[in-house]
């Protein structure tokens, strides 16, 4: 028996937490709209503006395109910025993203992960996040809170970093994390410090020294030159993370091991790639499997931008079989996740990929369900599931 | 691992009560997770919380279908929830309510505690609406044994926004004068 105690020095639900990692990271500048389920976020944040915890300047805006709007113009002043919703407040955000990410600004935000309507759904589901996909901005999928509070200050690090400059969203499953207490380990301040030094933005709005920023271009100009140079640095910024994460296990001993975690994989015959929450509840089934005498492993995606092809075509490279479960959907289309992943194994791996969808609006992922994924990816079934739905699959 | 489910009403603190039961454990060097289902919040609708302890860390992040204990803040939920779902004969039962356990059956391990007298002599809350989740931890403590008393009196200390003394007071009443049905 480990003691948890001597490894934790907190109980905190996951929203508490992100609010933590945000004043550990010394943010200047915190907008907020208020949306179920993250609106706990930025209630805690203006306590500790309030308490005088937090040196930043603390805006309530009228709508989340605002608060993403006001956060990308702190951040173009050259202060750390910081912002969090959910939903359909992240839709309402969309023209921002691509703003913001155009603009190389490497703002971090918070996002709970919940279901769009209709019907008015207030739980998990990664659909919003999966719909910005191509905006330009990093992605990461938390299992804990300990990870929720980490990857801001990892985020920031990987944002801010001179060959990375895009801006970082962490992702918090609507509850299941956001409002779910669990024993979290707070470092210290001064320990922050050292792993996270201030920004300094290179180009900033500054009046003595006038610049255009974002302006125009034609056809001619460098607008493809622009976007081909975003393409390269979301590309390098792989190496960024994984030089992060090395340095955040060195620093405060937690080892996120990169791109994707993996889970019991040494000898697996069989593997299912899951994310978030659902890659917690993966792992205790895959080890309640493998006391069966079952050959099953986990990868858990941390990452989906950039997403990690290399790394999946590595740990599946063993395997007999893989299924990839989405708590998202694309309509005339697979699963996000499986897409990618099929389209990493192209040409490199002819291991057959099993697609699920499970756990839409918020709908709990039993571990009978987990079960029946994994009998699925063992018999070889190839092809897209629906899993756990009212039909009896 | 041990599975906790609370049923309760809105406003009745059964949230609050999952996270100081974790308090608790962790106290004891466990490791612990807490959470509410949330549903569409209003006062006097069904809650349900949920709380896991375990001698390791907990990857589980389901809802609790199988239950080692079931605490019942409010015995009119009996009637309007599935508050026994998935229980056992082994799993602990342990209601808010002036009756004695055999009034409640004998498929569990029943234990009944009159919360809401604790609640009133120790003035926490009023008639219509006492604050029982807090003498609920004590009679659970005793009922199971899964936390120490102390654990159990020190969380509901921390966790209590005010009368920190009153609620304190209140599980250790609740734990000396819970009823435990497998003793008769």
């Amino acid at each position: 028996m480990q003691s948890a105690q001597r490894k934790y020095n907190a109980i905190l639900t996951g929203n508490d937490a992100v609010a933590v990692g945000a004043k550990l990271a010394r943010v200047g500048f915190i907008s907020a709209y208020p949306i179920t389920p993250q609106t706990t976020i930025v209630e805690k944040l203006a306590e500790m503006v309030a308490n005088r915890e937090i040196q930043a300047r603390y805006v309530e805006v009228e709508s989340e395109h605002s608060a993403l709007a006001a956060t990308f113009a702190s951040e173009l002043a050259g202060i750390r910025s910081y912002t969090a919703t959910s939903s359909h407040g992240l839709l309402y955000m969309h023209e921002m993203l691509h703003w913001t990410a155009g603009m190389r600004l490497p703002v971090v935000m918070s996002v709970v992960n919940r279901a769009l309507g209709p019907p008015w759904n207030i739980w998990t589901e990664q659909t919003d996040t999966m719909n910005q996909k191509d905006t330009g901005w990093m992605q990461v999928y938390c299992e804990s809170n300990q990870e929720a509070l980490d990857t801001i200050l990892m985020g920031y690090r990987i944002a801010e970093s001179e060959k990375v400059m895009l801006p970082l969203m962490s992702m918090e499953d609507a509850f299941v994390l956001s409002h779910t207490s669990e024993p979290v380990s707070i470092p210290d301040q001064e320990e922050v410090d050292g792993f996270l030094p201030p920004l300094d933005l290179k180009f900033r709005i500054d009046t003595n020294n006038p610049m255009g920023y974002g302006s125009y271009s034609t056809p001619d100009g460098p607008f493809m030159e622009l976007k081909k140079d975003m393409i390269e640095s979301m590309k390098n910024s792989k190496n960024t993370i994984r030089e992060v994460t090395r340095n955040f296990a060195e620093a405060f001993g937690r080892d996120y091991s990169g791109l994707i975690e993996e889970y019991a994989m040494d000898d697996a015959d069989y593997a299912l790639i899951a994310s978030g929450t659902l890659a917690s509840t993966g792992k205790y089934v895959v080890g309640k499997m493998r006391e069966a005498g079952r050959k099953v492993g986990l990868i858990r995606l941390r990452f989906f931008r950039p997403f990690p092809d290399e790394e999946i075509v590595k740990a599946t490279k063993n395997l007999k079989g893989v299924g990839v479960l989405d708590r998202s959907v694309s309509y005339g289309s697979s699963g996000s996740i499986a897409n990618e992943v099929k389209s990493s194994l192209y040409e490199k791996s002819s291991i057959p990929v099993t697609g699920f969808v499970a756990g839409l609006g918020g709908r709990d992922v039993r571990i009978e369900e987990f079960e029946k994924m994994f009998d699925y990816i063992e018999k070889g079934k190839t092809g897209n599931y629906f899993i756990g739905d009212r039909e009896g699959n | 691992m041990f599975e906790i489910r609370f049923h309760g009403r809105g406003g009745q603190g059964a949230v609050t009560a999952s996270k100081i039961l974790a308090l608790a454990a962790f106290k004891e060097g466990r490791y612990v997770i807490s959470f509410p289902f949330f549903g569409t919040e209003r006062r006097g609708a069904p809650v349900t919380a949920f709380t896991r302890i375990d001698d390791d860390p907990i990857r589980l992040k389901t809802q609790i279908y199988t239950p080692d204990a079931v605490v019942v803040l409010d015995s009119y939920v009996l009637g309007s929830a599935d508050v026994t779902g998935g229980m056992s004969e082994k799993s602990y039962f342990i209601v808010n309510t002036d009756r004695k356990p055999e009034e409640l059956g004998r498929n569990f391990r029943t234990a009944t505690v009159d919360a809401k007298s604790i609640a009133l002599e120790r003035k926490l809350g009023d008639r219509t609406n006492p604050i029982i989740n807090t003498a609920m931890i004590g009679a659970f403590a005793r009922s199971t044994g899964i936390v120490s008393r102390e654990s159990a009196i020190e969380a509901v200390r921390e966790l209590s926004p005010r009368k920190k003394d009153e609620n304190a007071e209140a599980a250790a009443d609740a734990y000396e004068s819970v009823r435990l049905g497998w003793l008769n």
